[in-house]
């Protein structure tokens, strides 16, 4: 039995547990306690909420200043609005100025599907990728979210972390949540050696079913599940370049500027063998929840496991 | 130090300033000499602060939200110790750490600034921050006229009514230019007192080239206890360099070798007189 847990409810829980034991946490919200799943934290720790209104801006502004003066604040907000509307302030006011602030994209991607266009986050890895001092992270499913908030919550880098809204499969296994992420490191969820499937965030899932049913076809693909976007583990990279010769990238981003051109980037430079980037298209999407549209553009375990094939047989 | 010794130092901090520009070919020339009374009063009487530890827990936190006015920031940060005065010839030089915007890798800066419409909400933020910390540190944060454009200025003015933070003290720098012209022509920024106060501040207007009622005004807050203050310092863009006031121009201008030397020597003459007056 596959076993479903959002993203979005392991994050609220996990950051009212370390909230708890660290009173200089403060969590920032604009007017989206109710959409980031926040109301049991801002019943239990009042004083370790503020909230802005319908304000991103400021939001990201507030939560630098409360850095500045010595707390730890973690922004909580659709990451469609947060990573775009207040893009400037997480340049500028986390990121150049060396802010230790949290930056939690809640329902990003195509998690609100149906709601079109400007809802949707397809920019985020590529727009936050360009800022030096920020780190860009993308966990997979609701273990790995658990211990990436734990393990950002030690530092004092500012952090990009998107968080999907609906029940995904989990992916690790709950007692061993801590080997489910180790900071700027892939893990490699299955071996292989025809090709290397490299995802992050909720198509990790989908990445391995269609590895699963290639193995089915004689194909053997490993698979990485590479929740840190930056700093990126070009090791784990070129090694599968070496080792499987081939790599298909699957994201729930823009086809331009995200994992995809990511890994492109390191393997022409170091070793160019043929990639294959999977994601969303160049256009506004079509409407639908968030797994048609993965149907729809490829991106779920049929999908992947068709271009893999195809891709391979171009050889 | 006293309102002799504050004047004579504006003339100093408006020197810095030219010298700078001057040296670099580049700056923002107005807007720099319009503040440099209020930074002058800011660092040498009213902040709370100490040079040799500008990380200090007691200290009153500052930001620059018209953050091109640097020339003004860094002038009164190595007037008074934060680093050596020497160093301000390195302003804007390959490789210097006095960029043309305020840079947090130099002591004294609490985060960097340069994209208009951040400061304020920095400052709410920090202001926040310290009452949920129970101290008792002030945030003071000053802004350009030309920079309430941004609606994210406006965003923090809600938060900081919201919030009632008498911990926090904006200041406009209210010069009446911008790059483009006059501010009224550009976008119409009065009536902008009852802007503010409608928006939940306790609202004071000065004359922000005056030194006494600078002085006064800084060391009357909060004027009302649960509200944010706000003064609006009615400048002079340019400031100091007759050539040079009241004409938006001169917002990044930079002077010619002549018009330095006689600005320098008459803002040398006028320091004299404020000694020997």
């Amino acid at each position: 039995m596959v076993d479903y847990r959002a993203c979005r409810e392991a994050y609220s829980t996990t950051i009212l547990q370390i909230a708890k034991e660290d009173p200089s946490i403060i969590v920032v919200s604009s007017d989206a306690r109710g959409s980031c799943g926040l109301s049991s934290y801002v019943e239990t720790l009042p004083e370790q909420f503020v909230e802005v209104g319908i304000a991103e801006q400021n939001e990201i502004g507030i939560a630098a200043g409360l850095s500045v003066v010595g707390l730890k604040p973690y922004v909580c907000a659709p990451a469609c609005f947060l990573t775009a509307r207040s893009l400037e302030q997480i340049k500028v006011d986390v990121a150049y100025s060396h802010q230790n602030v949290k930056i939690l994209g809640v329902s990003g991607g195509i998690s609100y599907g149906a709601l079109g266009a400007s809802h949707h986050t397809l920019h985020d890895i590529a727009a936050l990728r360009c800022f030096p001092n920020l780190d860009v992270i993308l966990p997979s499913d609701a273990i790995q979210t658990i211990a990436v908030l734990k393990e950002v919550s030690k530092t004092k880098r500012a952090t990009y972390i998107r968080i999907g809204r609906e029940k995904v499969p989990v992916i690790y296994d709950p007692e061993k949540e801590r080997d489910s992420y180790t900071y700027g490191k892939a893990n490699t969820l299955v071996e292989g050696s025809d090709v290397t499937i490299i995802a992050c965030g909720e198509t990790v899932y989908h990445s391995r079913e269609a590895a699963r049913r290639l193995l089915e076809k004689g194909v053997s693909a490993r698979v990485l599940d590479m929740a840190t976007l930056k700093p990126l583990d070009n090791e784990a990279i070129l090694k599968a370049a070496a080792e499987t010769g081939r790599i298909v990238t699957v994201e729930e981003h823009s086809i331009y500027g995200g994992l995809g051109a990511a890994v492109s980037q390191v393997v022409g430079a170091n070793n160019p063998v043929p990639v294959l980037n999977l994601g969303l298209p160049d256009e506004y999407l079509v409407t639908g929840t968030g797994l048609e549209l993965y149907k729809h553009y490829g991106l779920d375990v049929q999908g992947i496991a068709q271009r893999v094939l195809s891709f391979l047989e171009d050889k | 130090m006293d309102i002799k010794s504050l004047k004579i130092q504006a003339f100093e901090t408006r020197k810095a300033i030219l010298q700078m520009i001057y040296t670099a070919r580049a700056g923002h020339t107005g807007g720099s000499l319009s503040a440099a009374d209020l930074m002058t009063a800011l660092f040498f009487k009213i902040l709370q602060l100490d040079p040799r530890n500008p990380k200090w827990e007691g200290r009153d936190y500052f930001v620059l939200s018209k953050g091109h006015c640097v020339e003004a920031y860094w002038a009164v940060l190595a007037h008074r110790g934060f680093f050596p005065k020497d160093e301000l010839a390195t302003f804007s030089q390959f490789e210097s750490r006095l960029i043309g915007h305020p840079n947090n890798e130099v002591p004294g800066v609490e985060v960097n600034t340069g994209a208009l419409g951040h400061g304020l909400s920095i400052s709410v933020g920090m202001a926040i921050g310290l009452k949920k910390r129970k101290m008792t540190n002030r945030v003071f944060t000053l802004l350009g006229d030309g920079e309430l454009g941004e609606g994210s200025v406006w965003e923090g003015a809600m938060a900081g009514g919201h919030y009632e933070l008498d911990n926090l003290i904006a200041i406009i720098d209210r010069n009446h230019l911008q790059i483009s012209g006059s501010t009224e022509d550009v976008m119409t920024l009065e009536p902008l007192a009852e802007k503010w106060k409608s928006f939940g501040w306790s609202v004071k207007e000065i004359d922000g080239n005056s030194m006494e009622e600078i002085v006064n005004v800084l060391t009357s807050v909060p004027f009302e206890r649960d509200k944010p203050s706000l003064i609006i310092a009615h400048t002079i863009k340019g400031k100091g360099v007759d050539e040079m006031e009241n004409l938006a121009k001169w917002h990044h201008g930079v002077p010619d070798s002549e018009l330095f030397e006689r600005a320098m020597n008459r803002l040398e003459t006028m320091k004299q007189g404020v000694l020997n007056g």
